[in-house]
């Protein structure tokens, strides 16, 4: 997205060709993506049910819809606690700990390196409903793992800290995706400028400024713009907590959820879900400024180093 | 040289509480299939095999795995194979906006995979007589995959180096047989990763799996597992946790073979 | 077993007809093809409805009928899933011939033009049918929407006060427990608290519980108070007697230890109120005839207990005060039941209302029945199944009479939410009062007004 220019055409595809070997992937985007994504950006101008009188003779709306959940608090409510799930545990939480591991890492080898890559990629595949259960089992009130080893009986983690309780589940389960990035993205960074860095003195946050984000801000943009859509949109807490105790870890896709298919009310699901959408393109207009601004000093800085 | 110590150390104790903090979870999924009176708690079993019987005694356990990896394993492919070309072209030739057209597709890909979109789903999918088909799903999960997976596979072949395509051109190799023998092996481990990614989104979801099918002996693991409660809606323990752990390894053995050969990290095998 | 009917034969005889035009081959069988569709599947949801279907129904009929064939479409996930499900294919005008529904659903799917009365799409037949008269008219209510017939109910359910009797005994309570009124309960519950028993009362509340708070809790009680939730066209808003649902949820809930609040909250509050009922830690639990069936059964149920018929005792829900109850009743409760009802999309539409009333004649229902014990709609059945355990005739006998049914409209699962919250508000601290107008004004947002609601 900020790259200056791709190498020009090295293998010799010329514009038609191109065209060609992007055309199967934009029909199949084309046909069962963007036709039911703009049509469910429509049922949000209208009352649509799911059944009753609304679902044989919907009416088209206009902005209610939005104009209903922007003025309902528990929408609003909703808001603050995705905000604060994708902040915590997608931007602190997946980002920081995936960059961690990866940095650590990344001078071991053998048995240890395997283990962790391990365990974390396995968080990061296991079907959600199976995970569901796991994380029901750790931190259930009665008998759960970890009052069991902490030695605080009774201790109701779901229910005394659920937003908590989700972002740790989160960054459990997530954390693997950034790790792997970031791993790679380290793997550009030359040994040779790190070690001139350490013998002129460098502590490590001098080093990780200075030398290495500079060079993985591109990564960092990746990452960061693709984890927030998808925590965002991740519907995996439900199993964990059903978005309550009283709604304190309804997340938006689960009050989509509630709304749309237990509420039976579509038109207003699908206008939150477009609401959903431009709230995830501000964040990404934030990436971009954030990191726009960093490349300018950076350039400065780095001027006379490899390309990037 | 004390600094580094403490850095070694510290170092070390983020590992094992890393360690133990990525375990603790998985512990149930080893202990209450094997327990005679599973709870929600992770407990030392008393230990039997009965309930590995009974989840064999369900008419559509078993059959649901295979239907998981048909379709898991489609769309894993089809994503692959069309955002690796899709992401190719995009990143060898220069086309105005498409950074913006990627984002715009990867943002409406979340319109797409919620909740509110299943009657445009549904519709599309009956209209297209893909009701009650593997195709159906596969069609409509990867049309939800596909941008992300081109948007990461894109980043991937920027990173390429172009040298060796140039030689191979010299040396009069077509597009496609360039993209099979120099770029694909270059970008394998960031392929295989993908497509490790794909199947296990497949492989949890359920909303679009259960309105697309209607036939149970083409339902996935994830439908399948949903039916394994009562009329009133309590968990089968017994089951659940025993299918849970049956369920899982098959996309585990996937992920451990793609990493044994392929390797699994987001980069290709050259540094530049 | 018995002979077809004749719209079967005219049926049979002319699909008979059509595909000797056809193809030449009277004798090939499944030339029409009916569905059944039900949240029911072997080996999961429901297992024995699903086994009965594919063992008994499909066989037995399809002996009547040579060139029929019946296909099963099974699901068993959760209810809000499977109607989703159906509300798709129906709108599509697609679908299974013969659905089982919530009864619950049948208005709101009515009113979509989902599904037809069963007279429109099934005929003549459908009024001459002969169970009607085995279904109690108030057992009927459960398939009529707007006056009209759309399904055939399978059975229903009534609500009681479950009581652990050990634990009475404890507590100095008598072995045969009849409370005639809220007070009577309270008071109950102070003296097991007294006893030692951790959690004297357990009456659902909360959106955890999801519906289970609305009919197991806030309805039953609120028909003991002397109103229900939508009557002569108008919902129930923030009356004395919501107030006073609210307000007997706060003397259990609201710092007296009568009940665990939060295990109101937990995702899973449900399933551990039952096993700590089995467990003897809860004394008093409100439940359908469900909980006696399926969760305290000795051998089959998911928390059983072994001496569950020594131990367990039952009795109606009082209403406040003796005579306060809806229809001037000392007490309440709340039914609800499945049906099952016609696709009006379906190719063979009086076929599939042969289809439909086979799998509700006497021997289909008995035979649906086996083994287990539940009320049936058929009075004939129940006469001869019921005997076999007293909780379910007590119900039959006793509950049924004084019970309610919910109101079939498409807004209805909303406003279950409202109670829902509206007790959840109770059982984290707040005061009935300010529950009962938090929930008048989402009341108000929701029905369109302060005009749709009745005092």
């Amino acid at each position: 997205m900020v790259r200056p220019t791709s190498p020009a055409d090295a293998a010799g595809l010329g514009r038609g060709r191109a065209i060609g070997f992007v055309l199967p992937a934009l029909v199949l985007i084309g046909v069962f993506l963007v036709f039911p994504a703009l049509w469910t950006i429509y049922l949000g101008l209208t009352d649509y049910r799911l059944t009753g009188l609304a679902a044989a003779n919907p009416q088209v709306v206009g902005l209610d819809n939005y104009v209903g959940a922007l003025t309902d608090p528990e929408f609003l409510t909703s808001l603050w606690l995705t905000l604060a799930y994708v902040g915590g545990s997608a931007i602190l939480g997946q980002a920081g700990l995936g960059f961690g591991l990866a940095w650590i890492l990344r001078t071991r080898t053998g048995w240890v390196r395997r283990a962790v890559e391990g365990v974390v990629l396995l968080s990061w595949i296991l079907p959600s409903t199976v995970v569901g259960f796991l994380w029901f089992a750790l931190l259930d009130r009665d008998d759960g793992t970890l009052n069991a080893l902490l030695h605080t009986p009774g201790m109701a983690w779901l229910l005394d800290h659920p937003l908590l309780s989700i972002i740790v589940f989160n960054v459990w389960r997530g954390t693997a995706f950034s790790m792997m990035l970031y791993s790679a993205a380290l793997e550009n960074v030359p040994p040779s400028h790190l070690e001139t860095a350490r013998l002129a003195g460098a502590s490590v946050p001098q080093q990780l400024r200075d030398v290495v984000f500079p060079l993985i801000r591109r990564h960092i943009l990746t990452n960061l713009l693709l984890i927030s859509l998808w925590t965002f949109n991740d519907f995996t807490p439900f199993v964990l907590t059903g978005g309550g105790p009283e709604g304190r870890s309804e997340i938006l896709p689960i009050y989509v959820y509630n709304v749309a298919l237990r509420g039976g009310e579509l038109g207003v699901g699908a206008a939150i879900s477009f609401l959903i959408l431009l709230i995830n393109l501000v964040f990404a207009l934030a990436y971009l400024r954030l990191l726009r601004g960093q490349r300018r000093q950076q350039e400065v800085a780095a001027a006379g180093g490899p390309p990037a | 040289m004390i600094r580094h110590t403490i850095g070694r150390l510290a170092s070390t104790v983020f590992i094992a509480v890393t360690l133990a903090l990525f375990t603790l979870p998985m512990l149930w999924l080893a202990s209450a299939p094997f327990d005679a009176t599973p709870t929600i708690t992770t407990s030392i079993p008393e230990f039997t095999l009965r309930n590995f019987a009974a989840i064999l005694d369900n008419p559509y356990a078993l059959g649901s795995i295979r239907n998981s990896v048909i379709q898991g394993g489609g769309a894993a492919a089809l994503v692959v194979v069309l955002a690796a070309l899709a992401a190719y072209a995009l990143s060898r030739v220069r086309v105005p906006g498409r950074d913006l057209l990627l984002y715009l597709l990867l943002l409406l890909s979340s319109v797409v995979t919620g909740t509110a979109a299943m009657v445009p789903v549904f519709e599309l999918a009956t209209r297209l007589d893909l009701i009650d088909t593997h195709l159906g799903v596969i069609l409509v999960v990867s049309g939800g995959l596909l941008p992300a997976g081109i948007f990461i596979l894109k980043d991937f072949m920027d990173e390429t180096p172009t040298s060796y395509e140039e030689s191979a051109r010299v040396f009069g190799a077509s597009p496609l047989q360039i993209l099979r023998h120099i770029v694909v092996p270059l970008v394998r481990p960031g392929l295989a990763t993908i497509a490790v990614w794909a199947l296990a989104s497949v492989w949890g979801g359920f909303l679009f799996q259960f309105i697309l099918l209607r036939d149970p002996d083409k339902a996935p693991g994830s439908v399948i597992l949903y039916t394994l409660f009562t009329e009133g809606g309590a968990p089968k323990l017994d089951l659940i946790s025993t299918f849970s752990l049956l369920y899982s390894l098959p996309v585990v053995a996937m992920y451990l073979f793609v990493s044994q050969r392929y390797g699994f990290r987001f980069h290709g095998g050259i540094k530049r | 077993m018995r002979l077809p009917s004749r719209p079967a034969l005219i049926a049979a005889i002319a699909a008979l007809a059509l595909t000797s035009c056809g193809t030449g081959t009277p004798s090939e069988g499944g030339s029409i093809t009916l569905t059944i569709a039900a949240n029911s599947i072997s080996g999961g949801k429901n297992s024995e409805s699903a086994d009965w279907i594919k063992r008994w129904v499909i066989p037995e009929f399809e002996k009547t009928h040579r060139n029929v064939k019946v296909l099963f479409q099974p699901s068993g996930v959760d209810d809000e899933q499977y109607k989703t499900k159906l509300a798709l294919d129906l709108k599509s005008k697609t679908g299974a011939d013969v659905i089982d529904v919530d009864g619950i659903w049948v208005g709101e799917f009515a009113q979509a033009g989902y599904i037809k009365p069963l007279a429109e799409v099934g005929g003549a037949a459908v009024d001459s049918w002969e169970g009607w008269s085995q279904i109690p008219q108030a057992v009927q209510g459960l398939g009529i929407f707007d006056g009209k017939k759309y399904g055939l109910p399978q059975g229903t359910d009534g609500r009681v006060l479950f009581y652990n009797k050990t634990l009475f005994a404890k507590a100095g309570l008598p072995e045969t427990w009849q409370p005639t009124s809220w007070q009577d309960i309270i008071d109950a519950g102070t003296k097991l608290k007294a006893a030692g028993v951790p959690t004297p009362i357990q009456i659902n509340a909360g959106s955890a519980m999801g519906e289970a708070t609305t009919m197991q809790g806030v309805l039953p009680l609120l028909a003991g108070a002397g109103a229900e939730i939508y009557t002569q066209d108008k919902w129930t808003g923030a009356n004395q007697a919501m107030k006073d649902v609210l307000g007997f949820y706060q003397q259990i809930y609201g710092g007296s230890g009568l009940g665990d609040p939060k295990l109101q909250q937990e995702a899973k509050g449900r399933d551990k109120s039952f096993a700590q009922f089995a467990q003897g830690k809860i004394a008093i639990l409100a439940e359908s005839d469900y909980f006696w069936r399926s969760v305290i059964e000795p051998n089959a149920g998911v928390a059983p207990m072994k001496n569950r018929d020594q131990a367990v005792g039952y009795a109606r829900i009082p209403a406040k005060t003796p005579g306060a109850g809806i229809r001037g009743q000392d007490h309440a409760s709340m039914s609800g039941g499945a049906v099952r009802v016609l696709n009006p999309f379906s190719k063979n539409p009086r076929l599939a209302w042969e289809l439909l009333a086979f799998m509700h004649t006497a021997a289909a229902t008995t035979s649906q029945l086996a083994g287990q014990v539940r009320i049936s709609s058929r009075t004939d059945v129940n006469d001869e199944v019921l005997t076999g355990d007293p909780m379910l005739r007590y119900i039959a006998d006793e509950v049924l009479p004084i019970t309610a049914y919910r109101p079939g409209l498409a807004v209805y699962p909303q406003v279950s939410v409202l109670l829902q919250e509206a007790t959840a508000d109770v059982v984290s601290g707040k005061s009935a009062d300010e529950a009962a107008a938090a929930y008048q004004a989402k009341l108000e947002g929701l029905v369109g007004g302060a005009a749709n609601i009745a005092g």
